[in-house]
């Protein structure tokens, strides 16, 4: 079980610092002029060149093999409330590394999705 | 363009899931890792999951360039909600007053980050990084 909880840690770490670089690189990169194919095509290829791209990938490849190694060892119903907790840990995030305006509704939100999702996936566990 | 996120995502999980549960608990060694990586990438299912998942972050990328990340987030779990009403209209299912209780939580909470101005930081100037 510690096992578990130290690559659920290691988890949350890098799904938080590869999205806040990611951010980072796609609000330097800017965005597409319209929503066509052409122009989200070029922004993606304007998007590539970044370096904050690349710093971001690495962290969220090894979030994503965490999270295929964490649900072949624990089951969804604890994986996926578990992993809810990003949702709290990247909200902390976007408002002291990237500076965004996390005002009170925006918390209040973030904190009944992340008990909303626990709820909806505890449910897939029998009651004793 | 949230709702294409949402939906990719959620596909994905779904495959990445079912084929996980092929392949087995993995086994933290060398030999393992290796074994499992290569059962990982010739599966289908994962593949399939794959290509969710870079439909997902194609409308990520899109989004994060415009919104705040503590906007964006927040709407991902709104796919719970869908699959929710998708399985009591469609299936017929039984939903347990838990899980309704989760359901209503996350669309109240999804429409209070919703109500929040959604770009709060000013554009960044390019920058190169030493990755």
């Amino acid at each position: 079980m510690t096992a578990t909880f130290l690559l659920l840690a290691l988890f949350l770490c890098s799904t938080t610092g590869g999205e806040i670089a990611m951010t980072y690189g796609m609000k330097s990169t800017g965005e597409p002029e319209r929503l066509r194919p052409k122009q989200v095509l070029q922004f993606l290829g304007r998007a590539v060149c970044n370096g904050w791209f690349w710093v971001g990938i690495p962290l969220m490849a090894f979030s994503f093999y965490a999270l295929l190694v964490l649900l072949s060892w624990q089951p969804i119903s604890f994986v996926i409330p578990a992993s809810a907790l990003s949702n709290v840990v990247g909200t902390l995030g976007a408002k002291y590394i990237l500076k965004e305006e996390v005002n009170t509704a925006r918390w209040a939100g973030v904190v009944l999705v992340c008990i909303g999702v626990a709820l909806v996936s505890l449910d897939s566990i029998p009651l004793r | 363009m949230v709702l294409a996120m949402v939906v990719c995502a959620n596909a994905g999980d779904l495959l990445l899931k079912r084929g996980m549960t092929d392949i087995g608990a993995v086994e933290v060694s060398g030999s393992g890792l290796a074994h499992a990586f290569r059962l990982t990438v010739t599966n289908p299912t994962i593949w399939l999951a794959i290509l969710f998942l870079l439909g997902f972050m194609i409308c990520y990328m899109t989004v994060l360039s415009w919104a705040d990340y503590s906007y964006v987030m927040p709407a991902g779990a709104f796919g719970y909600a869908i699959l929710t009403f998708l399985a009591v209209i469609f299936l017929h299912e039984s939903v347990s007053p838990r899980r309704w209780i989760g359901v209503i939580m996350i669309c109240i909470g999804v429409m209070l980050v919703g109500q929040t101005k959604p770009r709060t930081t000013e554009a960044v100037a390019p920058q190169k990084v030493t990755a």
